[in-house]
């Protein structure tokens, strides 16, 4: 890659080494969910600079506009009412890829290119070498990909590549009014999350924390939540996700294997015929056969 | 066109376009199925016109093996009821494999590992067909777990299938003056006195 800040470090069905000389920091996006006030000027930014519009839907009696990830959103806010210590809590996350170190997406893609995985973090899904499959789905922890009914490609938020690629943070993060959405390298997200869980303590949500899951081999999107302990009252956010261990057996060393067994059968009855010879029919049998048979 | 008229007829025209029909979509699953299943396989979707249309292929060939199988199935399952007599061959399959034939239990129109095979290729077409529409994105949505659990049945299952079919077509090979029954459908009366003594026995009357 021509980009050093697009340098890729994992690429889908690849099963060679990709370049690794130059190194890149890894970046991060921090979303503080205790700062945000749910008003989607990020989601806006979002279809603004990636050209995605969704359909105009209803309104279904909350927030939630789109209620889902969909190919042209990439990126929905998830509200919740939850009850926690006798105070009702409305608590807002900004869903979307989470751009897992260890992507299921990436694992599960049976296309070469299809996901690529740059150095500094970013998991980005190249259309134009996917094939459709939704193999993507299957492997993600977080139900993010989702495949185009137009085109049957699979779409997520890219974390605007094209935008870290020049030094610009992403559109969501620009546009955020609160300052809820900070963009940086993972070190200094994550010495900024210190300081607003600290403060978060302080007033009194004592299980404040970062939302950074190890199960995944950690997030380049990553939340601070107020309530750390129980990340699933936010719209269902998983407590400890990580690839499915029917993923990881389906993807797993197993395939070589089989692999081996194919070509071990294969060549077994090759061998097998060169060594034992044809199943011929007997001479004795032909000539007994013709004997029966004479009239 | 009988070309030896004292030649036994093992299948009629309608058996053996069946069989044809089923094989030729195996072929052809196998190819596109093996491109999704491991990287070194990938190549494989320029067959089929590229990486998308032999996903959206690939399915379509399914349903339609998958139909003809069940008429194939229709056709044979009555032929292929386990006996004894296929469990003593059964136990006896290594000398055959070995080359020597001579002590084999006499077999019917089909033989103990003949009759294996048909009923693990129903069962793997069961399992393949259920959990290819638990995989199939574009036709299907069916539960994530499912969907994960669809792709390890139908992988694992379809090496096995594939291995198993290796076997099929090299058995046939293997025994000689096998493949024009599945060509034009007669054996020789002396393949069928050396491989099928009892299946001879009952189509001649000897
Ligand atoms: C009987 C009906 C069948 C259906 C409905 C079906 C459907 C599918 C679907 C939907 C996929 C995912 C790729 C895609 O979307 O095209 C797939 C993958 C695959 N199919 Fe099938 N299939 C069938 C039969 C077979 C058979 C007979 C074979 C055997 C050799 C086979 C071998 C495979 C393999 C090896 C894969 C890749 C699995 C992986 O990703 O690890 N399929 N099939
Ligand atoms: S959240 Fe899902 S789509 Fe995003 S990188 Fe992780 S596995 Fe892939
Ligand atoms: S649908 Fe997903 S898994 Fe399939 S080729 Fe496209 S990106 Fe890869």
């Amino acid at each position: 890659m021509a980009l050093q800040s697009l340098d890729i470090k994992q690429r889908s069905a690849t099963t060679t080494p990709a370049p690794q000389a130059r190194q890149t920091i890894e970046i991060a996006k921090l979303i503080d969910v205790s700062a945000c006030i749910g008003c989607k000027a990020c989601q806006v930014a979002c279809m603004e600079w990636n050209d995605v519009r969704d359909e105009v839907g209803s309104c279904v009696g909350v927030y939630d506009n789109p209620v889902d990830l969909t190919e042209n959103s990439w990126t929905v806010m998830r509200y919740s009412e939850v009850e926690q210590n006798g105070k009702l809590e409305w608590l807002i996350r900004k869903d979307g890829c989470m751009h897992c170190t260890d992507p299921g997406c990436l694992k599960a893609c049976p296309a070469p290119g299809a996901i690529i995985q740059y150095a500094n973090g970013i998991v980005d899904f190249h259309q134009e070498n996917c094939i459709g499959c939704g193999y993507c789905v299957t492997g993600c922890p977080f139900n993010v990909p989702r495949i185009s009914k137009k085109d049957s490609k699979a779409y997520k938020c890219t974390l605007c590549s094209d935008r870290v690629a020049v030094n610009q943070a992403p559109a969501c993060a620009k546009a955020c009014p609160t300052g809820a959405i900070q963009f940086g390298s993972k070190e200094d997200m994550k010495d900024y999350a210190e300081k607003r869980i600290a403060d978060l303590k302080e007033r009194g949500y004592d299980k404040a924390g970062l939302y950074d899951p190890a199960g995944v081999g950690g997030t380049h999107v990553m939340y601070v939540l107020h309530h750390a302990d129980k990340p699933d009252l936010y719209s269902g956010l998983p407590v400890n996700p990580s690839i499915s261990p029917l993923v990881a057996l389906w993807k797993g060393a197993a395939k070589p294997l089989a692999t081996l067994a194919l070509a071990g059968v294969a060549l077994g009855s090759l061998f097998h015929y060169v060594m034992k010879g044809p199943n011929e029919v007997s001479k004795e049998m032909e000539a007994e056969v013709e004997k029966e048979d004479a009239p | 066109m009988i070309r030896d008229p004292k030649d036994l007829q093992r299948y009629d025209a309608g058996e053996r376009a069946n069989h044809w029909v089923v094989g030729i979509s195996f072929i052809l699953l196998a190819l596109s199925g093996l491109a999704f299943f491991h990287p070194a396989f990938f190549p494989l979707t320029q067959l089929f016109g590229g990486g998308t249309w032999a996903r959206i292929l690939h399915p379509y060939i399914g349903v339609l093996m998958a139909f003809f199988f069940v008429l194939l199935f229709l056709r044979f399952y009555r032929l292929n009821r386990m006996t004894d007599a296929d469990r003593e061959w059964l136990s006896r399959a290594k000398e055959m494999i070995d080359g020597d034939d001579h002590n084999m239990p006499e077999a019917g129109k089909y033989n103990g590992g003949q009759k294996m095979m048909f009923w693990w290729m129903t069962i793997c077409m069961v399992l393949m067909t259920v959990s290819g529409i638990f995989i199939w994105k574009a036709q299907f949505n069916v539960p994530v777990d499912l969907a994960r659990f669809g792709a390890v049945v139908h992988a694992a299952v379809g090496a096995i299938m594939i291995a198993l079919i290796m076997v099929h077509v090299y058995a046939a090979i293997w025994t000689k003056g096998t493949i024009r029954a599945m060509w034009y459908g007669t054996v020789t009366r002396a393949w069928a006195k050396q491989h099928h003594r009892a299946w001879y026995r009952q189509m001649t009357g000897k």
